[in-house]
């Protein structure tokens, strides 16, 4: 754990707050003022992150940054926090749709900019809160208190059926997560009966003797908390409301940021915390996660409203992040890192382009629309690149994740990564299917003929996020080799020792992705049967013990 | 026949006495502050609460028993007179914004929130089991003619005749309690009380039985279920301040005794009665929630919150022990400070003018008056128990504490029971942001002693939500001195 001096993490997470406190104090009638004011303060927020991203020292496995402050000494809560590989892209992720997300709602809120502004920074605040917390009560009152924001945002700011929507959301939150706090209780319990030493520290606590019966029930609870927030099936059915009745800037934050949370929660706590547990329960949770690939897929073809299809396909795709991390190797849970992030990136930014467009038309039906190629050639082009960042071309952002992610469950189970490359055809096709519909064809409407293309403002918004989806997809590397040594340390926790196919390099199908020097050896991703002499031994300098 | 006159020692006397001082002082005064000056009596009544609170922080530490062990001075009853003069120094502020500068009898009201003030301590320092009566009774013969303070109104009426009548009844119970347990011990002292059970002697039935009757009696004063019928309709029929000073203190200072009384003296009667106290958490919590939820008037739903809040101080009682009992107190001032502000909220936000009594009266108030409504929602999130607030380090305290005495359903459905209370919570800052008013209503003066109380409540429930741990050692600290 590497001690660095300035206090840069809690500056990421006041910055946005005490923003707030300074637009709470300015009069609400100067909207111009305020909305610049809000996307300096959280601009200047990702500038900081991206001190975080260029110091961050990719060869310890560990946490970097931390920063440690008595809070409820009693209870043995401390203020403690920290970034690690995996949290750093989840964080670079949060800073940078907060200012997009910002900048988006600088037109079509309809009054009230000062709440609004006031609601997205402290959103911001709780976001980078939620990832950078390592201790369990810190954690947990980032995870829930965020949740007040975002409450707002859709109950104000949102659709028609918004009271309904935005009551589901907290509701269904609270409910999985205040068991998970009786859990994180009982864990730092039981952790005192066998240390003597009540803390709610987490990375004291990982590794701790948590019997397997306690840990079946306490990763349950958590187990529950972070799948209603992933959403997994069958707990997703909060989402297609929030989603839709949200603000644009309420969607994009939503399923940029809020929905990773879940995921990050799995691989933060309840994988580290209980590994026998997560074992116990990975078939199941992976059999959920196929069913939730395909059901989100299927059901995002049957929808006429272009956000309730955005929503569903999150389904889909957090699917695939599930099925990794519950692959349990290398690959697999970097690729859904990475799935992470480029699922916040490109459905961030559909989330965008659809908002322009209900902007423009105040619909957002498909059947309202066709042709729109014609009269909006830089909104098509946008719309292109992050429908295949989407789909998973190739070249782009969404290949890479899906990609690792199903070479990686391939090698624990073929069956799963079947059935979720089935996901990946159905995603094209209702995408296509989509753009097709959208895009293409005779203009039907002849309200469409008038639409105005893309603004200097809006192309703001869009060209950073394409041009993230290319590098992402051109150059996966500065990200992935950022998470390497935390991730192998992770796997290492949870394996206890290592197995075998938890940590095999890849490379392969051009896609190299190097693991410095865990690529040494050649290997095949897709032969079938790895005979003894493909295995070497791990350099060890990476966290990993040596395997055989 | 020689009377011994008890040696009397005035230390322990000394953060009761401005209070009493206070009270008669405030109904002297009355007859001389001339007309329209009448909130001088208001004042008069925040300084003596303010020395009390003075002395109560300089005697921080200390501990002595006086009159034959009938009155304790320690840590834990210092806590609660910090409580409870807190509680009323609110109360007082959120009064002034409630009744104007013409409503007559001002002098009896605030004397009598005064007197009330001193029989909560009162039952917060009894060292015998009969000064706790004191206390009571004291408490709530204020407390009965102050809700029918609006003389001109039924609701008020009915609201003080319920009480008495239901209160009285409890008194029976609670007296009827003390008789069984000195009938079984000798004495009333609890310090002796203790040390009868200490020697190991069995207890037979009649402490037992003597032990639910004061359990019948505090379950009245704290309105658990099955005794808590009269407090919707009392808590409405009040007037809204007194209802404030109802849910805060008298809970606050039941408990307190409650405390002293169960875990302190009766330990051993205490784990034979956990079962039962068991039963009356789950059910005061669930029922409370569950009633809750269809309330339209908020001074009623508030009621329903407040007998769920009860449910959930229970289930720290049922845990027992050093953290089950500080988080009662901990809990205890959190609770205080997020009711005293919704309701100095609702008075603040309605002036003197009609009142705000049902959900759809605060129909886009959110943005006609943003500050305050801000605050009530803070209050309202407080209540719900959703973090960075009071109200969700209190319950995180006491589902800890049964957790760690093993009581892992009750945190169960006391957890769920919380989730249950985030929709009605959230219903009024639906209605308050979320909806638009039905009709514009003329704006109210606003009253700068209830918005003060509003202000110092929200504070505190940002603080204690942020920044625990002091109360918290405080806490542990008054339950460390309990018994020594």
């Amino acid at each position: 754990m590497s001690q660095t001096s300035g206090p840069i993490l809690s500056l990421l997470i006041l910055l946005p707050l005490l923003g707030a406190i300074l637009l709470a104090l300015v009069e609400g009638a100067r909207e111009s003022l305020i909305k610049r004011l809000a996307l300096a303060i959280s601009g200047l927020d990702f500038l900081l992150s991206v001190i975080v991203y260029a110091r961050f020292d990719p060869a310890v496995a560990g946490m970097q940054f931390v920063e440690r402050a008595p809070w409820i000494s009693s209870i043995g809560s401390s203020y403690l926090l920290g970034v690690d590989g995996i949290s750093l892209p989840l964080l670079l992720l949060t800073t940078f749709l907060s200012p997009v997300a910002i900048l988006a709602s600088f037109s079509g809120i309809g009054g009230r900019v000062k709440g609004f502004m006031i609601c997205m920074l402290l959103l911001q605040s709780g976001m980078i809160g939620v990832f950078l917390a390592l201790d369990l009560v810190l954690f947990y009152v980032f995870w829930e208190g965020m949740l007040i924001p975002m409450y707002f945002l859709i109950g104000i700011w949102g659709g028609p059926r918004r009271v309904y929507a935005t009551l589901k959301f907290v509701l269904y939150t609270m409910a999985g997560s205040v068991l998970m706090l009786l859990a994180m209780i009982a864990l730092a319990f039981l952790h005192r009966g066998a240390t003597g030493r009540l803390t709610f520290d987490l990375l004291e606590l990982i590794g701790g003797p948590i019997p397997y019966q306690a840990q079946l029930w306490l990763f349950a609870a958590f187990a529950l908390a972070f799948a209603i927030k992933v959403p997994m099936f069958p707990f997703h059915t909060w989402l297609p409301d929030a989603h839709v009745e949200a603000p644009t800037a309420g969607s994009v934050l939503l399923a940029g940021v809020l929905l990773k949370m879940g995921t990050y929660g799995f691989l933060r706590f309840a994988l580290p915390l209980f590994p026998r547990a997560a074992a116990a329960f990975s078939p199941l949770i992976s059999v959920l996660a196929v069913v939730g690939i395909l059901y989100g897929a299927l059901v995002s073809m049957a929808q006429d409203d272009l956000k309730r299809l955005v929503a569903y396909s999150s389904v889909s795709h957090m699917g695939f992040v599930m099925l990794g991390i519950f692959a349990m190797n290398l690959q697999a849970v970097e690729g859904s890192i990475l799935q992470m992030v480029n699922h916040g990136l490109s459905t961030g930014a559909l989330f965008l382009l659809v908002g322009m467009i209900y902007e423009r038309r105040h619909t957002r039906m498909i059947e309202e629309f066709g042709g729109l190629s014609r009269v909006l050639p830089r909104f098509a082009l946008c719309f292109l690149v992050v429908t295949m960042s989407s789909i998973g071309l190739p070249g782009l952002n969404g290949f890479v994740g899906e990609f690792l992610i199903l070479a990686g469950t391939f090698r624990v189970h073929k069956g799963f990564a079947v059935l979720a490359a089935i996901g990946i055809i159905l995603a094209a096709v209702y995408m296509l299917w989509m753009w097709q519909r959208v895009m293409w064809g005779e203009i039907r409407r002849p309200e469409n003929l008038g639409l105005g293309d893309l603004g200097r403002r809006e192309m703001a918004i869009l060209v950073p996020i394409i041009l993230l989806i290319l590098w992402i997809g051109l150059s996966p590397n500065h990200l992935l080799r950022k998470m390497d040594a935390s991730v192998s340390q992770l796997l290492g926790q949870i394996a206890g020792a290592p197995r075998a196919e938890l940590a095999l390099p890849l490379r392969g199908s051009g896609l190299q992705v190097p693991r410095s020097r865990l690529a040494r050896i050649a290997y095949p991703i897709f032969k079938s049967e790895p005979s003894a002499n493909n295995r070497g031994p791990f350099n060890s300098e990476l966290g990993t013990r040596n395997l055989f | 026949m020689d009377l011994i006159l008890p040696q009397i020692d005035w230390l322990p006397l000394a953060p009761i006495l401005p209070v009493a001082i206070g009270g008669l002082a405030v109904l002297v005064g009355d007859l001389f502050f001339p007309a329209g000056r009448k909130n001088l009596n208001a004042i008069l009544s925040l300084a003596s609460l303010a020395l009390s609170i003075f002395v109560s922080i300089r005697l921080w530490g200390v501990v002595r028993f006086s009159i034959n062990d009938a009155l304790v001075l320690d840590r834990f009853g210092l806590f609660f007179f910090l409580v409870i003069a807190l509680v009323s120094l609110l109360t007082v502020l959120l009064s002034m914004g409630y009744l104007d500068e013409n409503t007559p009898d001002q002098g009896e009201y605030y004397s009598l929130v005064l007197f009330s003030t001193l029989g909560m301590m009162l039952m917060a320092s009894g060292g015998d089991l009969v000064v706790i009566f004191l206390g009571l009774e004291t408490l709530s013969l204020a407390l009965y003619t102050l809700s029918g303070f609006r003389r001109a109104e039924l609701r008020s009426n009915e609201s003080a005749l319920k009480y008495l009548l239901l209160g009285a009844f409890a008194s029976g119970f609670f007296l009827y309690g003390i008789a069984l347990i000195y009938g079984a011990t000798g004495t009333t002292v609890l310090r002796r009380v203790a040390a009868f059970l200490a020697d190991g002697k069995s207890h037979g039935p009649l402490l037992v039985i003597g032990g639910g009757l004061l359990l019948v009696g505090f379950g009245f004063k704290v309105a658990s279920v099955p005794f808590h019928m009269w407090t919707p309709d009392v808590y409405e029929g009040a007037p809204t301040s007194v209802t404030a000073f109802m849910i805060a203190g008298t809970k606050a200072a039941a408990f307190a005794a409650f405390l002293r009384v169960f875990l302190f003296a009766l330990p051993t009667l205490h784990i034979q009665w956990s079962a039962v106290i068991w039963v009356l958490a789950v059910l005061t919590m669930t029922l409370g929630n569950l009633v809750a939820l269809v309330q339209n008037n908020v001074k009623r739903m508030l009621a329903y919150s407040s007998i769920a809040h009860a449910g959930y101080v229970l289930v720290a009682v049922v845990a027992g022990g050093s953290s089950g009992a500080t988080s009662v107190l901990f809990y205890l001032v959190a609770y205080a400070l997020m009711n005293l502000g919704a309701f100095a909220a609702i008075i603040a936000l309605q002036g003197h003018g009609q009142e705000l009594l049902f959900l759809g009266d605060y129909a886009g108030l959110g943005f006609r008056r943003p500050a305050l409504a801000a605050c009530m929602a803070l209050f309202m999130f407080s209540l719900a128990g959703i973090p960075p607030t009071a109200g969700f380090m209190g319950k995180l305290y006491i589902f800890s504490a049964a957790l760690e005495a093993h009581y892992p359903g009750l945190a169960v459905i006391g957890v769920l029971n919380s989730v249950v209370s985030v929709y009605f919570y959230l219903r009024l800052i639906v209605i308050m942001y979320m909806s638009e008013p039905a009709a514009e209503r003329p704006p109210v003066p606003r009253s700068a002693p209830a918005v003060l109380a509003v202000g110092m409540s929200a504070l505190g429930t940002l603080q204690i939500g942020l920044f625990p741990a002091r109360l918290l050692d405080l806490a542990r600290q008054s339950i460390a001195a309990l018994g020594k």
